[in-house]
């Protein structure tokens, strides 16, 4: 029977925490607007009543779905399209976010907690109504995006909901036809690509990172709306900071993720829905800066009131191009288009149009300090850091629109036809090479600019340790890594010297106040990412370059970039400097430590079970024996490969994965062999075709005699030994029969394989059962038995044996990267706390040197 | 007063170079034929062309050749124009290149041999494809 009643029960919370979500708006800018403090504040009560409500509803939604997915009730759309029986729980946590729903609802759930800690921790400061009043609203927005209502009248859709049985969504299925109350009986599962745990913590924290950009521009918004044009920064700079930590954090798991799971060859590939990411951290990150400017010295509000708000209008327009299906041909995975376009449009405008238009009225009354710039002073460098990170973002945001501009194009009936540029990493390369030089550059020199106001001479002082040792490492490591590209030479550099003048700085810190380190921290960490991605991208080097001298084609030049290498099933075949050695398939057994090989584990109708053919052990453990019923991943196909360095002699042994999938083909991702300068990337690029797809050859017929060689498709092959058998698998031997087992020996390149065809005598009746083996591609069959002549006459049928095409790139340095990363983070994270002390307790403490605004201001920004 | 001024027309020279750049370097959709001109006039830039697979009268998908050591392949693509052109590709065959709806190829001509430096392909979507049983 259909459970239809969760899903109304879901459908309701939803629509009911639109309206909640409404009813808190109104109630909030009702009371930001009420004069009169007893009003505003019963106003404010009521609204917080209807927040809370709306959360309550929210915590109501997310529950309602994950019954439907928990309980495997496939009648609706959600779990028949995103789960399946066999998944484990903790990736039906993923399942919420693979539909376009669900990632919309993790966005919700977000800001319902973010609303939370708000209203608890601004209770007594006056900022809880107006900040309120906006997040109120996105949710409004946001919810709406779920609804899954049709407004009666003009018959518009809003929103798509979760809670669709299928009969709804497929109504064109005849089953549904015959039978209304189907239910089908597994769901068609859980993208294989998202089956990693990188996949469950990844989006969440991504979306977490969307919601708190809101957390400034709520406080910016507010700030403008009650005049009150310096106060918000105060509050919103710690959100900032944690915001900028964690959309970074989840841009880089994401990065690594891509890294581990997919087979596009790094961590980074200019994909548009990566950009949409990048785009708007960067003019976080810029408005960072510029509002600690204005903590300093009072200048750069409006630039910190245009970066913030510009922001949050860039998480809205990186939805946009995600989710509107606007991107088509220029991403390879954005997300399947739910008609939401017209939607995702209006909030869009909505809040990028109320916001100038605010502003724009309160323009005339926001402070500006008309003080002369200096090139000596601090805040001077740091804008200049915060007009650089617009910059770099800029120049992602212009090519990544292309689709956007045909689009407007042919809304006014023009034809347009461009196309993002054909070779991305290269293009957005040359570009944000020169701009990370110059981040360094500034990173590294906008330290020293500290305490006190500069002038040359001091700054020479200052330069001149870190300088001599900045040229000495760099010099070093320019030798030691062979750089000769000379704007690599000049990031190295730039590099060296940021992580050498912030560590200066930070050892100055480490022994007074720590909480002020972050900017250092963050900073070494910067220049760490960029050391890492220079050696890792910019040196990285494919080691499966094609030595066969096999020319694809002969009339053309174009056989160039033949980067793959195909490996035959035991053959040893040199690449770069090692020796490799495809040994076969394995699968990954439930409670076993190490891989099975395939070939002594026999299919059955079930795909996650199999027989085992031989006992297995490993390291004197027994784990099977052979007739068990063995539990497997049977999505999963590993491929051993043994590497052997050709100098040192050393081994190791690596198992890129394989996934055959029928919606997306093959499915690859790489083994990686990590070494602490290094990682050697391998994956397989093709794999022969299914053992049921593949083609046989004509059974030839051969008369061997006992210890005679033959060759069997290629191989060398002996009849060693026949022998009388008591026991058949799957015939069952009675009185009378006679079976008799061959045992023909193949030598299969450095590994020996054992074929064993029965021959069955029962009432002058003959049966053969023939004995395959899939990695040789051959099936031998004894035909019959020959005893006048003393010899066997063999059918040999034979296919193309087991084989992978391997890629392999080799990534120097690529753990810098991820340790510049978790140091930007923790400086990330320092910061933030620092700044949050400052907002809460405001007088306990003494003020530093660093953070004294009310100090003259002698020569200030006010570019 | 001039430091700012500076550095404001350095930001906006920056920009305009970026914007400039970029309608340099973007590609274009363009059908075999134009792409074929194209090269003609020595213009090596990479093109995306957008077409499908040639297929036979029962729909089959025919001139999908692996090379033998599987390490490239060519096929036969149809653009929008019903030009047909054999591409050729050094890579290994895309698993799922037989069942693409639309192909999607990036490359040029190189000495009347259209090379195809990436290939994207589009599948139907599971929601089409999925029957339920």
């Amino acid at each position: 029977m259909i459970n239809t009643l969760i899903g109304n029960l879901g459908h309701f919370f939803v629509i009911s925490s639109f309206v909640a979500s409404l009813v808190a708006a109104y109630a909030y800018i009702t009371s930001t607007l009420q004069t009169d403090t007893v009003k505003a504040q019963s106003w404010r009560n009521f609204a917080r009543t209807a927040f809370y409500v709306h959360g309550g509803l929210v915590f109501g939604v997310v529950a309602s779905l994950f019954f439907i997915i928990y309980n495997h009730l496939f009648e609706y759309h959600y779990a028949w399209s995103h789960s399946s029986l066999s998944l484990p729980v903790y990736y039906m946590i993923s399942c919420f976010w693979e539909g376009q729903e669900g990632s919309f609802l993790l966005w919700i759930f977000w800001h319902v907690i973010l609303g939370f800690v708000l209203i608890r921790t601004n209770r007594q400061s006056g900022w809880e109504a107006p900040v309120m009043a906006v997040f109120a609203l996105v949710q409004a927005f946001l919810a709406s995006m779920i609804l899954g209502t049709v407004i009666p009248g003009i018959e518009l859709k809003v929103g798509s909901s979760p809670f669709l049985l299928l009969r709804d969504v497929m109504t064109d299925a005849p089953v549904f036809a015959m039978n209304p109350d189907f239910q089908p009986e597994d769901g068609t599962g859980l993208n294989p690509l998202l089956q990693n745990y990188w996949m469950v913590i990844h989006p969440p924290t991504l979306f977490l990172g969307f919601a708190t950009t809101l957390v400034p521009f709520a406080f910016c918004i507010a700030g403008i709306w009650r005049r009150k044009y310096e106060s918000w920064i105060k509050p919103a700079l710690p959100w900032a900071i944690f915001s900028a930590a964690v959309l970074g954090l989840g841009i880089m798991m994401g990065a690594y993720w891509a890294y581990e799971t997919l087979n596009f060859g790094g961590y980074w590939n200019w994909d548009p829905v990566e950009n949409a990411v990048y785009i708007p951290w960067l003019v976080l990150v810029a408005s960072i800066h510029t509002l600690i400017i204005f903590k300093n010295n009072g200048t750069a509000l409006k630039t910190s009131i245009v970066l913030v708000i510009t922001t949050f209008v860039l998480i809205l327009y990186s939805t946009f191009l995600t989710r509107s299906g606007i991107l088509g041909n220029a991403s390879v995975h954005s997300f399947t288009d739910l008609g939401l376009s017209g939607q995702l449009l209006i909030y869009l405008l909505f809040f990028t149009v109320a916001a100038i238009v605010l502003s724009a009225i309160r323009w005339k009354e926001i402070p500006t300090s008309e003080k002369e710039a200096s090139a000596y002073s601090r805040e001077f460098w740091i804008f200049i850091g915060a007009t650089v990170l617009c910059l770099m973002s800029f120049q992602v945001l212009v090519p990544t629109s292309i689709p956007v501009y045909n689009a407007i194009v042919e809304a006014f009936g023009g034809v347009s036809n461009v196309a993002p540029p054909a070779d991305q990493i290269e293009f957005y390369t040359k570009f944000q090479l020169w701009f990370a030089i110059a981040i360094a550059l500034l990173s590294g020199t906008g330290q020293f600019f500290f305490w006190r106001k500069m002038d040359p001479e001091k700054l020479k002082n200052e330069l001149s340790i870190p300088l001599i040792l900045t040229l000495i490492i760099s010099a070093i490591a320019i030798l030691a890594g062979q750089v000769t590209n000379p704007v690599y030479i000049l990031l190295l550099t730039v590099s060296i010297y940021s992580i050498i003048a912030n560590g200066k700085i930070l050892l100055r810190f480490g022994k007074t106040n720590f909480q002020l380190a972050g900017g250092s921290i963050s900073h070494i960490g910067i220049a760490m990412i960029f050391l890492g991605i220079l050696f890792s991208a910019g040196y990285s080097k494919v080691v499966s370059v094609n030595e066969s001298g096999l020319l694809i084609f002969k009339d053309d030049p174009a056989n160039e970039n033949l980067e793959n290498t195909l490996l035959w099933i035991n053959e040893p075949r040199k690449m770069g400097e090692y020796e490799l050695i495809y040994k076969g398939q394995r699968v990954d057994a439930r409670d076993v430590p190490v891989y099975v090989d395939k070939k002594i584990l026999r299919p059955t109708e079930t795909p996650f079970l199999v027989v085992a053919t031989e006992d297995f052990a490993y390291e004197g453990t027994s784990y099977f024996a052979k007739g068990d019923t063995v539990q497997i991943h049977p999505e999963n196909t590993y491929h051993e490969i043994q590497y052997t360095n050709r100098e040192t002699g050393k081994q190791f042994t690596l198992y890129p994965r394989s996934q055959v999938n029928p919606n997306m083909g093959l499915i690859a991702s790489p083994d990686i062999r990590r070494t602490a300068f290094k990682d050697l990337y391998t994956h397989v690029s093709a794999i022969p075709p299914e053992a049921e797809e593949k083609e046989w050859s004509e059974m030839e017929e051969m008369d061997v005699k006992m210890g005679e060689q033959f060759f069997a498709n290629d191989y060398v092959a002996q009849l060693t030994q026949i022998e009388r058998v008591d026991a058949v698998e799957g015939v069952e031997l009675q009185e009378g029969d006679l079976a008799v087992k061959a045992h023909i020996q193949v030598m299969g390149g450095d590994t020996e394989y054992l074929l064993q065809p029965i021959y069955l005598i029962r009432d002058r009746m003959v049966g053969r059962v023939p004995d395959t083996s899939q990695e040789l591609g051959l099936r031998l069959t004894l035909l019959n038995i020959l005893p006048e002549q003393n010899s066997f006459v063999l059918g040999v049928e034979t296919t193309q044996k087991e084989y992978i095409v391997l890629k392999a790139i080799e990534k120097p340095f690529i753990n810098v990267l991820w340790i510049g990363t978790l140091l930007l983070m923790f400086g990330f994270g320092v910061a933030t706390y620092r700044r949050y002390q400052d907002y809460h307790k405001p007088a306990g403490r003494k003020e530093t040197v660093q953070s004294r605004p009310q100090k003259p201001k002698n020569k200030p920004v006010s570019v | 007063m001039k430091l700012k001024y500076i550095i404001a027309l350095i930001v906006i020279a920056v920009a305009v170079t970026v914007i400039i750049s970029t309608a340099g370097d973007a590609s274009s959709y363009v059908t075999f034929q134009e792409a074929h001109t194209l090269a003609e006039r020595g213009k090596a830039a990479k093109i995306h062309v957008v077409g499908q697979l040639k297929k036979d009268e029962q729909g089959e998908v025919i001139g999908v050749e692996p090379s033998e050591d599987k390490l490239s392949v060519s096929f036969v693509m149809v653009d929008q124009n019903n030009q047909e052109q054999q591409v050729y590709y050094n890579e290994p065959m895309p698993a799922d290149l037989l069942r693409s709806e639309q192909v999607v190829v990036i490359g040029s001509y190189r000495n009347e041999h259209f090379v195809a430096d990436e290939v994207l392909l589009k599948c139907p979507s599971k929601y089409q494809e999925q029957e339920i049983s």
